[in-house]
């Protein structure tokens, strides 16, 4: 690996030492970007973990992250990701486990008690349940908070701010209320993966008559501004910007023309003088 | 109604009805979220039995401002900035996190200067950092001058960032590939004179205020001990697993960029208690100079920003004079750079202690996912535990040698 990148000890055996001490609870382990990542049955999490922290060869004694990812695609579309940190052996290794709205993952907050808040943020962000932790509440949001924030189908705006009330001497809540819309640009190149269907490209989708098109008749040919009328009265003007019968500025609200700005006022001799031969930037 | 009343004075008990005493309940209060030794906003819900604590429930999270969400609708560039903001005490220890997972990513090359900046900086930063908390640890348990002392290093620390980024606090400095720009020659040679006067004086100074004072060890020596298992058990990481006796530090274990040429020492406590913790700081600033030092005496000539012009944007010069250079800029500054798909989890020795970034990219110019690990998470909630059976005044010095700042913790 060129990136200097943390470097820990090699993932060399790590997966046939995992695959012996998991047998069937692990479904998939993949060795890539330099890191080892081990999909678990979400049944067997429990003692798979067990397993990874007391195998001699494996021995990840701290739980450092769990992670929640969201891929609406999936069939369980929520995966949560435990990062596992080896003391002794100085290694690093994820273990992924696949879930849903409604399937709990077995919590490990009896192997390692820091689990208990990162399990709630997970349940916070994303929902997933967490079977056997003592105290799932929310965590980051707010207090009566609904929604998951972190799924990919929640706005980043949200549904709800709060300001404070004048009024009512307190903190109100509303339904949120943009003064301009969200922006979001799409910088992809159009032939990179954009999703958008750059106009004409539709045609391409259509299927194509063998062999060259039939000519129109004139009698079917329909010329583009056939339907508009050529009598058409142009609109009536509408009312602020479009008045053309103002005389003097007291009709338009536009107020005095300052009296400084008059043409007279200007100086009759400028300040600065020209040199010879060119302008003074020359 | 009246069965209810009769409860209370304990005249009708259900369960032993023959006591008339009112029995005491515990206090539950609130510390917090509006107060000072909360270092930011931080509520503490406390069941006290008289002055002791009985239970601690910290809830966090006021100042969670989506950062994890932000960042997925923002490019790798782009979503830089918002490192600075996590643990503002610190910035460039959260960017370099950042930074490092993305080039992990791309499998991006860093030329040595750039590495050698990044290291430099970062340890600038863990001095400005430790002086914001052991100043704020030494105030919460009473003492003033130190900090003001320690106040005048980090005022200090402030004016080099400024000098070498733009911006006191929120940098905005390292980059996928490097740094943004070159440090002048000037500015290294005042940072190299800083480090040998007037950084060991007050530091030094201060601290010697405080490391034997009497009040001081009363306060913290065998206050919320955490053993070496439990450390373990609560994930926790930086100077509170090395308070607890663990030589554990990413940057001798896991060397990123030059740590690895770095000579430096890690210090461990003996006891595990909040002085310990103290302690270790203090130490770990001396050794912060040290690998400063050595940067600086090491540091080569070169790029400070990877060449790939694929990551990396051209110089404005070079802009002028080639069409190359012009459309790498366009396209960096608009599209941003594509990240192959994959997933990382990157972390890297913040002050605070392990500071991780989970990033799955999915080959688009945007991140699918940035989890960041904030190293408060783990070291607060064990807070419960620390502070059961200690006295609500120990609580501040609690919290003061556990280093949190909200910023990162609630994202």
């Amino acid at each position: 690996m060129r990136a200097p990148a943390p470097a820990y000890a090699a993932n060399d055996g790590t997966i046939d030492a995992a695959r012996n001490a998991l047998g069937g609870m692990l479904l998939d382990a993949v060795d890539k970007v330099g890191e080892v990542a081990l999909h678990v049955r979400r049944e067997d999490l429990y003692d798979a973990m067990i397993a990874l922290r007391d195998t001699p060869g494996l021995a990840y004694q701290q739980l450092m992250e769990i992670a929640g990812v969201d891929y609406p695609d999936r069939a369980e579309r929520f995966e949560v990701v435990y990062c596992m940190l080896s003391l002794t052996r100085n290694h690093r290794l994820r273990v992924h486990v696949a879930t849903d709205e409604e399937k709990p993952v077995p919590s490990v907050t009896d192997i390692w008690p820091v689990a208990g808040w990162l399990e709630r943020e997970v349940y916070d962000m994303y929902g997933v349940l967490f079977s056997g932790n003592p105290d799932l509440r929310r965590i980051l949001t707010d207090y009566g908070f609904r929604g998951h924030p972190q799924r990919k189908d929640f706005p980043l705006t949200g549904y709800v701010e709060l300001r404070y009330s004048e009024e009512e001497k307190r903190v109100v809540y509303e339904p949120v209320q943009l003064a301009q819309d969200f922006r979001t640009f799409d910088f992809m190149s159009p032939w990179e993966g954009a999703e958008y269907v750059l106009p004409g490209d539709e045609k391409g989708a259509l299927p194509q008559a063998k062999g060259a098109q039939t000519p129109l008749s004139a009698d079917t040919i329909v010329k583009a501004d056939a339907a508009q009328s050529t009598t058409k009265v142009p609109d009536a003007p509408s009312e602020p910007y479009a008045k053309k019968d103002v005389q003097n500025t007291s009709q338009s609200g536009a107020g005095e023309p300052d009296p400084g700005n008059q043409k007279q006022d200007k100086p009759v001799e400028s300040d600065v003088i020209p040199t010879k031969g060119g302008g003074q930037n020359q | 109604m009246s069965l209810y009343v009769e409860e209370l004075l304990g005249e009708a008990d259900a369960a032993d009805p023959t006591t008339g005493d009112v029995t005491i309940q515990n206090y539950t209060i609130n510390f917090g979220p509006q107060h000072p030794a909360a270092h930011g906003v931080l509520r503490l819900v406390m069941e006290l039995d008289g002055e002791i604590v009985e239970r601690v429930d910290p809830h966090v999270g006021l100042l969670h401002r989506g950062t994890e969400k932000l960042i997925e609708y923002k490019t790798y560039t782009q979503a830089l900035p918002y490192f600075d903001r996590l643990d503002y005490c610190s910035p460039l220890c959260m960017e370099h996190s950042w930074v490092l997972a993305v080039e992990k990513l791309l499998d991006l090359e860093v030329p040595e200067r750039a590495q050698y900046l990044r290291v430099f900086f970062a340890e600038l930063t863990r001095i400005s950092n430790h002086m914001l908390n052991l100043g704020s640890h030494v105030m919460d348990v009473g003492a003033m001058t130190p900090n003001l002392w320690m106040f005048e290093i980090r005022e200090d620390c402030m004016n080099f960032f400024e000098r070498v980024s733009g911006a006191r606090m929120h940098s905005n400095y390292f980059r996928p590939g490097g740094v943004h720009q070159d440090a002048p020659l000037k500015l290294l040679a005042d940072i190299g004179d800083w480090l040998d006067t007037r950084l060991p004086r007050l530091f030094e100074d201060a601290i010697s205020l405080v490391a034997d004072n009497r009040i001081f060890k009363q306060r913290n020596v065998d206050i919320a001990v955490v053993s070496r298992d439990d450390a373990v058990k609560w994930g926790f990481s930086g100077p509170m697993i090395r308070g607890s006796g663990i030589a554990w530090d990413l940057r001798k274990s896991q060397p990123y960029d030059v740590y690895a040429k770095m000579d430096f020492d890690v210090p461990v406590g003996t006891r595990g208690d909040c002085y310990d913790r103290f302690m270790v700081r203090v130490e770990e600033v001396r050794q912060s100079a040290r690998i400063m030092k050595q940067c600086l005496r090491d540091m080569p000539d070169g790029p400070i920003a990877s060449l790939d012009r694929k990551v990396v944007p051209p110089k404005r010069g070079e802009m002028k004079q080639s069409m190359e250079a012009l459309i790498h800029h366009f396209k960096l500054y608009t599209e941003g750079f594509h990240v192959p798909a994959g997933d990382v989890y990157v972390a890297t020795e913040s002050p605070k202690g392990e500071f991780g970034v989970y990033l799955v990219a999915d080959g688009s110019n945007k991140p699918y996912r940035c989890k960041i690990r904030p190293t408060a998470f783990s070291h607060l909630q064990a807070f419960d535990f620390m502070a059961k059976g200690h006295m609500l005044a120990d609580t501040t010095a609690i919290l003061g040698a556990m280093d949190i700042v909200f910023g990162e913790c609630d994202r």
